[in-house]
């Protein structure tokens, strides 16, 4: 596995990921605190992004409620610490064969009664709504309340309960990025990644192969729902509260895809450049707006849809297949 | 010698259409089997049928001694029979060599040994050199052998080829024949074909079913099938005489 990890990874290629990665590390002594934070933001966006991907970008499967596993990562471990006193990471164990069980669930449904391309996306959309409406209702999470984990002033970083400084957070988020980058490369390069972009290319043509198609996307969305649970663990410890209208908003879901689509659907580098490109230059327009004294609420939203909109348009593969090229470092699977 | 796959009886009907009426016929172990037949006589509905793609009405399809029909095409594959499409359906955005390596890694683990076993493929149909090109930027002839290289790439004992000479000018018809023929003769290979190009059917088929409005009107080795007066009359007209 350690062998594959590195293999066919040009030089040319390899030294710009050592720079990146060496530039993340020591990003946390130059940076403030509102930088860090944004950081911290565009890191969770590239970590959930890569685990939409490898449902969409590598199977074919679009996902447009994958805020669903996000909220169940939050809700299991929130819950879990703030009644029984379970750690974070203790609850992303029960966290992982829940959200993956909710993917099984999704997927067994949709393939097995071949509901398939825009259908299976509303049907991802009806089961995050579900969840929403439900936990909005469930009193053992605080229904509409809202579920508080508790904040007090910490001496030190206690990484096992995830409580501490921003810095932690960044260094654990960071971890979290790269092994899900490494994951998707090795799941890209294997037998099983084979599989999944034959499925995503033509999936009568797969099944000729002798590929059982059912099984693979079944893999995929479980495998999917599993890693982005981590994102839902890691957003209930670091914001500290949970509410069932903004943990499973529709919007976050389109927030989490946003990166991937605009970064490049299929690719390894797009959805962390994609959640670069689109969280770095929000939080730009913000402090922009802010420092001019501006207060446009929704610029966001409008300024997601213009970015959304010249992708499409000028590039529709993305932003990181072109810049791949004219880095020259084709090579990376599409 | 003894029959690789053995279709009996075999039905289809699309509403009031009988695509497929009762059609029988054995395809023996190491042969080189052709099914000809006008437009609409029933040949790649017989051939989706085979393929797992469609299930049949009726009858029964047993391949190597194991009943097939009713089987999804995936399974129909891993027992053995894999297949090429029509209009070609190669992975585009993949590269020649990943599409092939796919196939490959139906009995294979390993991704270095599919890919290995995927390059003695890809030089055996001419597309070593293409091996990095989207299959999306080949012409038609190499998507057709592309197509041909993925579905042997799954290790099939009996490889269904639906018109892979269609489009081909007779320099390509001549190298595809050529290909084939040498993949049943060094490795045995099972081929049962669907064609229009009379000119491949003649150069390689060992035995030949013609098809007509879904029935079977004559079968047998392909210069005796031509002269057929039945076969003339439906299909190929008289100029082939």
């Amino acid at each position: 596995m350690i062998a594959r990890l590195g293999a066919d990874l040009s030089p040319r290629s390899a030294v710009p990921l050592v720079v990146l990665l060496a530039a993340f590390l020591l990003a946390p002594f130059f940076v403030n605190d509102y930088l860090l934070t944004v950081l911290i933001l565009i890191l969770y966006f590239a970590y959930a992004g890569q685990a939409w991907n490898i449902m969409m970008g590598f199977a074919g499967q679009l996902s447009l409620g994958h805020v669903i596993y996000v909220g169940l990562g939050a809700y299991v471990a929130a819950t879990l610490f703030t009644r029984y006193g379970v750690g974070p990471w203790i609850g992303l164990l029960a966290a992982i064969p829940v959200a993956a069980a909710c993917g099984a669930i999704i997927g067994y449904l949709a393939f097995r009664f071949g509901v398939a391309g825009v259908y299976f996306a509303i049907l991802t959309i009806a089961f995050a709504e579900f969840a929403r409406i439900g936990f909005d209702h469930l009193d053992f999470v605080n229904a509409s309340s809202g579920l508080f984990l508790p904040v007090k002033q910490y001496a030190h970083n206690d990484l096992w309960l995830l409580r501490g400084a921003p810095t932690m957070f960044y260094y654990v988020i960071l971890a979290a990025t790269v092994f899900a980058f490494v994951l998707c490369r090795l799941l890209l390069h294997s037998r099983i990644g084979y599989f999944w972009l034959a499925i995503r290319e033509d999936e009568q043509a797969a099944r000729a192969a002798g590929i059982d198609t059912f099984r693979y996307k079944m893999y995929a969305v479980m495998v999917s729902a599993a890693v982005t649970s981590f994102a839902g663990v890691f957003y209930a410890f670091f914001y500290n509260n949970l509410f069932p209208e903004q943990v499973f908003g529709i919007s976050r879901s389109i927030e989490i895809i946003l990166g991937p689509i605009i970064g490049g659907v299929g690719t390894l580098f797009g959805p962390i450049l994609g959640a670069f490109v689109l969280t770095g230059l929000a939080e730009t327009l913000n402090a922009l707006m802010g420092a001019f004294g501006i207060d446009l609420p929704g610029a966001k939203q409008v300024f997601y849809g213009v970015c959304l909109l010249l992708v499409v348009v000028a590039l529709p593969d993305g932003v990181w297949p072109p810049l791949a090229r004219r880095l020259g470092l084709i090579g990376e699977k599409k | 010698m003894t029959a690789l796959l053995t279709v009996e009886a075999v039905s289809k009907r699309f509403r009031g259409l009988l695509a497929v009426d009762r059609v029988s016929f054995t395809v023996p172990q190491g042969a080189i089997f052709a099914i000809i037949g006008a437009n609409g006589a029933g040949k790649t509905t017989l051939f989706n049928i085979i393929a797992g793609a469609m299930t049949p009405n009726g009858g029964t399809i047993t391949f190597a001694g194991k009943p097939v029909d009713g089987l999804p095409p995936d399974a129909v594959c891993r027992r053995g029979i894999a297949r090429t499409f029509q209009i070609v359906r190669p992975f585009p955005a993949l590269s020649v060599e990943d599409n092939v390596t796919i196939g490959a890694l139906l009995h294979r683990r390993d991704v270095g040994a599919a890919r290995a076993h995927t390059h003695d493929l890809l030089r055996q149909l001419d597309l070593f050199d293409k091996r990095h090109r989207l299959a999306s930027t080949l012409t038609l002839p190499d998507r057709k052998r592309l197509e041909v290289a993925r579905a042997l790439a799954t290790g099939p004992q009996l490889l269904l080829l639906d018109e892979v000479m269609a489009g081909l000018r007779p320099t390509e018809t001549d190298r595809m024949v050529a290909i084939l023929r040498a993949l049943n003769r060094e490795t045995g290979l099972t081929i049962l074909l669907i064609e229009h190009v009379m000119r491949a059917v003649m150069a390689l088929a060992s035995r030949v079913l013609v098809l007509d409005h879904g029935v079977a009107i004559a079968e047998g080795a392909p210069e005796a099938v031509v002269r057929d007066p039945a076969v003339v009359q439906s299909y190929l007209g008289a100029e082939v005489v």
